[in-house]
């Protein structure tokens, strides 16, 4: 029989995305948040380049407020796979001034988050930024071209982007101006779910069911922390939840769940209907919000 | 899970939001919120229906305006296929989206209002599709509950259909009729009652049935080599590897290989696909080669088998898209980016235009302006290595680049 187990599409074709943009940019840097479709983009990377190095950084923009099993496991993993990891924090963005922590009782560290990227892309003079958005997360993402242009500010200009032909990726920039790019575009969240079950991908604990203090605000499952905000009537209870994204925890809702190892993660997600980023509390703000962050440099 | 790619084309209101939310729904792809979220909005409208365009239509302009103004991508699969729809928008200015849909998609449907039957815009939609070699075409009837389920009307329209087909230029696109009501949900995933005189199976079930072996256009094999892997570990001292793509046919071990531009021989020593080795390396695999002798290849260099070299030529006539809206004149410059490979490009004559309804062409223009399309001969500063484009969608197609902009500004495909 012939051996096809190289054979999968949506793997071929990210593996090429990423060898385009070893060959096209200088200094290309991966975006790496902790989740699981960052650690997806690690796995993908060195197939490409193998048996040589992932030719690029990481780097995290930590809002400080993320989950502590996601910092011990992007540690792991970096020290592991002998990568190099750059971290710059939001905190910082706030103590200098440069930006304001939210209040009240949507606050979130989320949208602080791009003028720290935006900083960060500065000082190293990044001119690649690879992340992990998928189309089919949100409306607006499913026009992103595969390498986003952004201009000096860190805009996208949506109306305004390059056309994509065939297996061309057009990476012309002028300095200043930097690409998004997105390899796995194409994929969906199934995809990626099954795809780590079938390579066996270790990812963070808090994607499969635990015990975790929790409280309900808007019909979402809100963890209970130092870092989000509660009123005094909003009850903790403990329950068996899981993550369906790994954000700031005070913009990742849970789900409720018994499914503790992969297959019936992928099992549930299969099953499930409500989208992934209908457990992401800033989308809900309102329904364009997702295209308003981004014309503003969010990733 | 094999991935279909569709592109879509239809003109404003005929319905295509509609289609593909109804494919969505029927397939039981819409998740709860999204659905609440057009529950909603339809309500907030005074619909008594839910408006399933609401699924797809993306950026807050668009919600505006009402209509998809670019390239959206929606996702759904069944037990059977992973697909994925490039939502291409119809309006007469807007060839440059379709274009680029249909370039990366094996399938395409086209709509046609039963009221209106087949129009000018018709014509353009099928034009582009055949012009880009889309192998399977669909074209939906919709609407037909505004036109009593008609046989007839279906009949004459299928007819004039026929009628554009006649004069294709690629014969070998297979064509499928198909009457449906998107609204309603006839004939899109569902079979219905209403069309008894209709004999055929439902889009889905086409779209099912199709082999992607057969519907995505093999050549003969190229290896455009867009990295060069080389560790310089201890334990990989003298590795060198090709990264790259293999389109058009397979490669394996052993095969007698020439490397362009330099013409050197040798034999491929090894196929990895991350640590594994294979024999074999399939169609649109990404893989990385090592070749038994130590040759010089760098990246837009390409392997090809030793028995089947493509043209190599400093010079080529190709039909193009022009997708800016500075104009292309004879004398102007461009990068064209042919795969992975770029080289300086002057346009040596503009030799005709095709109308844009496609009525005929015409010798007298000199500048193409946004959307044309039109037979364009090019000189280069150094060869490239490509086949015509109705041989080898891949190595016979490029973009052109402005390097004033970096602007992809246009789209070609080779004629020879
Ligand atoms: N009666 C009927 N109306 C339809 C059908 N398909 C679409 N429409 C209506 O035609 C209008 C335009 O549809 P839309 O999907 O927005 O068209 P698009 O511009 O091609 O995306 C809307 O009012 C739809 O409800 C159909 O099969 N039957």
């Amino acid at each position: 029989m012939k051996d096809t187990s190289h054979v999968n599409a949506l793997e071929n074709e990210a593996i090429y995305i990423f060898r385009e943009v070893a060959a096209q940019f200088e200094k290309p840097v991966l975006l790496f948040s902790g989740g699981k479709d960052s650690i997806t983009l690690v796995r993908l990377a060195q197939k490409a380049f193998w048996p040589a190095k992932i030719p690029f950084p990481l780097m995290h923009i930590d809002t400080g407020h993320n989950f502590p099993e996601t910092i011990e496991f992007r540690d792991r993993l970096v020290k592991e796979l002998g990568l190099e990891l750059i971290v710059r924090n939001v905190q910082d963005s706030i103590d200098q001034g440069k930006v304001k922590e939210e209040t009240g009782r949507y606050s979130s560290r989320n949208s602080l988050q791009t003028t720290t990227l935006l900083d960060a892309i500065e000082e190293f003079k990044f001119d690649a930024c690879i992340g992990g958005a998928r189309r089919d997360e949100e409306k607006a993402r499913a026009k992103e071209r595969i390498f986003s242009v952004r201009d000096d500010f860190g805009q996208w200009d949506e109306k305004n982007q390059r056309p994509e032909l065939f297996d061309m990726l057009n990476g012309q920039i002028e300095l200043g101006q930097n690409v998004r790019v997105f390899p796995i575009s194409n994929w969906t969240e199934l995809d990626v779910w099954s795809y780590i079950e079938k390579e066996e991908i270790e990812i963070p604990s808090i994607y499969f069911a635990h015990k975790r203090k929790i409280f309900l605000r808007d019909g979402l499952i809100w963890s209970h922390s130092d870092y989000v905000y509660q009123e005094e009537d909003e009850e903790v209870i403990e329950r068996m939840v899981r993550f369906r994204t790994v954000g700031d925890m005070s913009c990742t809702a849970a789900v409720f769940s018994e499914a503790s190892d992969i297959s019936s993660v992928v099992q549930e997600i299969r099953d499930s209907t409500i989208s992934e980023r209908g457990a992401r509390i800033d989308d809900k703000r309102s329904e364009a919000a997702m295209e308003k962050r981004k014309q503003q440099g969010y990733f | 899970m094999e991935v279909l790619k569709i592109a879509t084309a239809g003109s404003v209101d005929d319905g295509k939001s509609t289609l593909i939310g109804r494919i969505l729904y029927d397939t039981k792809s819409l998740t709860t919120d999204k659905l609440e979220a057009i529950e909603k909005t339809s309500k907030q409208k005074g619909y008594d229906y839910l408006d399933f365009s609401l699924a797809t239509d993306g950026l807050v302009a668009e919600r505006e305006q009402g209509i998809t103004i670019d390239v959206a991508h929606i996702y759904f699969s069944t037990a059977k296929k992973s697909y994925i729809i490039a939502d291409t928008p119809g309006h007469v200015e807007y060839t440059r989206n379709m274009v680029t849909g249909a370039s990366t998609s094996q399938a395409a449907i086209i709509l046609i209002d039963a009221r209106k039957g087949v129009i000018e815009q018709t014509n353009r939609h099928f034009f582009i599709n055949n012009l880009l070699r889309v192998k399977e075409v669909v074209v939906a009837i919709n609407k037909m509950d505004l036109v009593d389920y008609s046989e007839e009307t279906y009949n004459a329209i299928k007819a004039d259909f026929e009628e554009l087909m006649s004069k294709r230029d690629y014969e070998n696109q297979n064509i499928t009729f198909i009457p449906v009501s998107a609204l309603k949900g006839d004939n899109v995933v569902n079979t219905t009652d209403k069309m008894p005189w209709y004999k055929g199976g439902t889009i889905l079930e086409h779209l099912e049935a199709l082999d992607l072996a057969a519907v995505s256009n093999a050549g003969t094999p190229r290896f455009p080599v867009q990295y060069v892997i080389r560790p310089k570990t201890d334990e990989f001292h003298d590795f060198r590897g090709f990264a790259g793509k293999v389109y058009g046919g397979e490669l394996s071990v052993g095969d007698a290989v020439v490397a362009l531009p330099s013409q050197t021989k040798s034999k491929i020593k090894d196929i990895y696909f991350n640590d594994k080795k294979f024999q074999t390396a399939s169609r649109r695999s990404s893989v990385t080669i090592t070749l038994e002798d130590e040759i010089n290849v760098s990246r837009g260099d390409m392997l090809v088998k030793a028995d089947d070299l493509p043209t190599i030529d400093k010079q080529f006539t190709a039909t193009i898209s022009w997708m800016d809206s500075q104009k292309l004149a004879a004398g102007n410059k461009y990068v064209i980016q042919h795969g992975v490979n770029k080289v300086l490009a002057k346009v040596d004559c503009v030799h005709h235009r095709i109308n844009p309804d496609y009525s005929g062409i015409d010798e007298s223009i000199d500048a193409l302006g946004m959307n044309d399309i039109a037979k364009v001969t090019f000189k280069l500063n150094k060869p490239i290595f490509f086949d015509a484009f109705k041989n080898h969608r891949t190595n016979g197609s490029f973009i052109l680049i402005d390097s004033q902009s970096n602007n992809t500004v246009g789209a070609g495909f080779i004629q020879e």
